[in-house]
């Protein structure tokens, strides 16, 4: 009874650190949501797988404060250290929040993050750096995590053997929202490793009786009660041990430890009928649990030491075959664990759909083995084992569809080939033919837009001039030319003509060079339309021509790189897979070994009490028969 | 989350309660050495993924015809989501039928990928079908129709569902 009294306390206070994922909120990035989406149901590895890419993309932008992440990064850099902690990662988990912690970032969320840190830290035993961590925490501090530092302060200095500050700060806590019944529970557990054992008492005591609607702190009020039994109990002050350990709720999970403590607190102080209405509750519960075992044999006891020997014979007698029936299971649960089919059990999916997938793999029909491992399964070394090992079989999973995927990726690429390659030839022909055409027509494009903009400024009618003028403009010349050779006497009467013909093309390109100009500016507006219109099926020309030879070159070498590295994990993976199941199995053929030596001790101390208890009752009689 | 986080820390106190004369120190010891390479094989495998990732996204959805479906629900929404049914120019591409799991991380703020294709530059039709109940148990389902411009960039399409309201379509 000492021993599970401090085992209780000693263990009642280390804390498991979990989790949750933040909220989307206001969602900007998709990606970003999609990860959440994944984590919120549990996926952490597909959370992480999703969340990662996103970061490592946004962390390569030039300009990342253009992308949609940028409005969530700071709860991304987060998250991704959340999920790694739920995942088990715990050394990334450290350096994603050392990274956020050592970034240029606001107060509130630098503390945040050595929050993080220090529980991480705590969940690792690393009890100095957790303290560090906290120390770090200076200035503003988030509303909503200000009690939980405080709580977290207060845990790391028990586990450090620093119970008086544990109680300072816990003293502080007591009544805040979040924290109920946790606070006043560690706060009695801290007065007491402080040698404060009245204040210490009437702290339990007020733990024990704090009003309570939800379900866990339900649960720490029972153990509150359980505790202060225990403390009472070994104070010799067993009555009020009593009343402690009959506050336990009977369907908690510490129903069982009350009803048989609060027998044994009715048996020190000698009320041996108040013992039997526990004990008779008890042994009618499952046959596995220690508990239980114990009152199948402490309830005939009681019951012989009433004198109600015959009773107590055929309890015995009960309780003895129940030993052996049990011994048996947890033989054949031994052999079964040898057999493999512990492991095969473990990785079955229907159970691992399920949250209480441990408790569910009790009532499994073709996995015997389970039923006296809830004890084992519930201790944090084995749960984390037991997690790495289904971690590992998704990991597994995921490796060989990879590696099946390969397979696929080049068929895909192969057949690509096949039908690109023989089409490319003749198509880059007719395309290069299309791209000399393009370039000679842009060329002239720019030197007719570079000429109208020289006329801006010189202005040279000339060039405006229309096909016909520039024809009657040339004949004009010719005529001017012919005339020159001509003697100038019989030529006066032509000559005049021509420069009056001269003068009307003149007047004609010079009153009209501001409307044509226009109009040219006009048609090369046009132009410049049907030019974008080519230049634009001119680019996805050139981007389908890309995709179609990136759709099938460049593959082989990351193809073959990651087929390397799924084999080298994949073997990887199968080792430690087999190291980690061999581990498991060994713990558990252990902790049932344990268990068989109970059950034997048990049988045989039932055995020597059957005979004990019919030869005091048949010696009852007799002395009954005598005295008639 | 504060009451989930000790709810979780005093699950395990009382695991740990329970676990007197667990794994002793040697299978312990053992125990944290397996830890320590089954987080080194976590990393390698988030790594491979990574790249595995990049490898897929260039061979089967390059950026010109990359097309991906998201969908959410408004903020605040508590209806029943039960199915999304999606067809993309007139060719159903995505009928999904949510779990209790799946409808509770989208109500929580997640977001479901739930198409990745290929389609050409130019508009497209975009069919949007939803089902579910509202709050007060009434059934609801509707269907709205979008067009998509997509250009030479992947186009990522947010569709937010919420119940009574018409269905929120919109690039990101």
């Amino acid at each position: 009874m000492t021993r599970a009294v401090h085992s209780t306390l000693g263990l009642g206070l280390t804390a498991l650190l979990a989790v949750q994922p933040c909220s989307g909120g206001d969602l900007q990035d998709l990606h970003f949501g999609e990860a959440l989406y994944y984590a919120h149901q549990g996926q952490y590895l597909e959370a992480l797988e999703r969340l990662d890419a996103e970061l490592g993309q946004y962390r390569d932008l030039d300009e990342p404060q253009l992308d949609s992440l940028h409005f969530h990064v700071g709860e991304a850099q987060f998250s991704v250290g959340d999920f790694e902690l739920n995942y088990r990662m715990h050394h990334r988990a450290g350096r994603a929040i050392k990274a956020v912690l050592e970034g240029a970032v606001d107060e509130a969320v630098r503390n945040e993050a050595a929050f993080r840190l220090a529980r991480i830290h705590f969940q690792k035993d690393q009890l100095e750096e957790a303290l560090h961590a906290l120390d770090r925490i200076q200035g503003r501090i988030p509303e909503s995590i200000r009690d939980e530092v405080e709580f977290l302060r207060a845990n790391v200095y028990l586990a450090s053997g620093r119970p008086a500050d544990a109680a300072n700060v816990l003293q502080r806590l007591q009544g805040a929202d979040g924290l109920t019944g946790f606070a006043e529970y560690n706060l009695g557990i801290a007065l007491l490793h402080d040698q404060r054992a009245d204040a210490a008492l009437e702290q339990l005591d007020k733990a024990g009786k704090i009003q309570a609607q939800d379900d866990a702190v339900k649960a720490i009020k029972d153990k509150s009660n359980l505790i202060l039994g225990d403390l009472l109990f070994e104070s010799n002050r067993f009555e009020r041990a009593q009343l402690s350990f009959d506050r336990v709720r009977l369907e908690g999970p510490f129903s069982n430890q009350a009803l048989l403590r609060s027998g044994w607190a009715a048996m020190s102080a000698e009320q041996y009928d108040r013992a039997i209405v526990p004990w008779t509750a008890l042994v009618e519960r499952d046959v596995t649990d220690g508990a239980v075992q114990e009152a199948l044999l402490a309830l005939p006891y009681a019951y012989g030491k009433l004198n109600v020997n015959g009773r107590a014979a055929l309890m015995y007698g009960r309780a003895l075959e129940t030993f052996s029936a049990e011994g048996a299971r947890v033989d054949a649960s031994i052999r079964s664990i040898r057999e493999g089919k512990f492991l095969k059990a473990l990785v079955r999916e229907e159970i691992r759909q399920d949250k209480d997938w441990v408790i569910r793999l009790r009532s499994l029909p073709e996995s015997p083995e389970t039923y006296y491992l809830a004890t084992l399964m519930a201790s944090h070394d084995f749960q984390t084992a037991l997690q790495n090992y289904l971690d590992l079989e998704d990991v597994r999973k995921k490796l060989e569809t990879w590696q099946r995927s390969f397979a696929a990726f080049e068929d895909i690429i192969e057949r690509r080939r096949k039908n690109y390659e023989p089409l490319l030839p003749e198509v880059d022909a007719k395309f290069r033919e299309l791209d000399s055409q393009i370039r000679l027509r842009q060329e002239q494009r720019n030197n007719i837009e570079k000429r109208l903009h020289g006329m801006l400024t010189a202005p040279r009618p000339d060039h405006l001039a229309t096909a016909d003028e520039r024809i009657v403009r040339e004949r004009l010349n010719e005529i001017e030319r012919a005339l020159e050779s001509m003697p100038e006497a019989s030529i006066e009467h032509e000559r005049r003509r021509l420069e009056r013909l001269q003068g009307v093309l003149t007047w004609q390109l010079n009153t009209q060079y501001h409307e044509r100009l226009t109009e040219a500016y006009e048609h090369l507006e046009q132009l410049n339309a049907d030019i974008a219109k080519m230049r634009s099926q001119y680019q996805a020309f050139v981007r389908a021509r890309q995709a179609a030879m990136h759709s099938y070159v460049g593959y082989s070498a990351p193809i073959t790189r990651l087929r390397r590295r799924v084999g080298e994990s994949l073997q990887q993976v199968t080792l430690v897979m087999a190291r980690q199941g061999r581990v498991l199995e060994m713990v558990a053929i252990n902790e049932l070994g344990i268990r068989r030596d109970r059950l034997e001790s048990y049988e045989s101390q039932a055995r020597y009490a059957v005979a004990d208890s019919y030869d005091r009752a048949t010696r009852a009689q007799a002395n009954a028969g005598g005295q008639q | 989350m504060q009451k989930t986080f000790w709810t979780a820390t005093f699950s395990a106190c009382c695991c740990l309660w329970a676990a007197i004369g667990a794994a002793d120190d040697s299978y312990r010891a053992q125990m944290k050495g397996l830890d320590e390479q089954v987080q080194e094989i976590k990393s390698d495998v988030l790594s491979i993924d990574a790249e595995l990732r990049r490898l897929e996204e260039r061979l089967l959805y390059p950026s010109n015809t990359h097309v991906a479906l998201f969908v959410a629900l408004a903020k605040g929404e508590t209806m029943r989501l039960d199915s999304v049914q999606i067809q993309l120019d007139g060719k159903l591409v995505a009928h999904y039928i949510y779990s209790y799991k799946e409808l509770e991380a989208l109500q929580k703020g997640g977001v479901q990928r739930i198409y990745t294709g290929n389609i050409p530059t130019g508009a497209h039709q975009l069919e949007v079908s939803v089902m579910g109940k509202l709050d007060g148990g009434r059934d609801y389902a509707r269907s709205d129709s979008f067009t998509l411009d997509k250009g030479v960039e992947p186009k990522l399409v947010g569709i937010t569902v919420a119940g009574g309201e018409a269905i929120q379509v919109g690039d990101w």
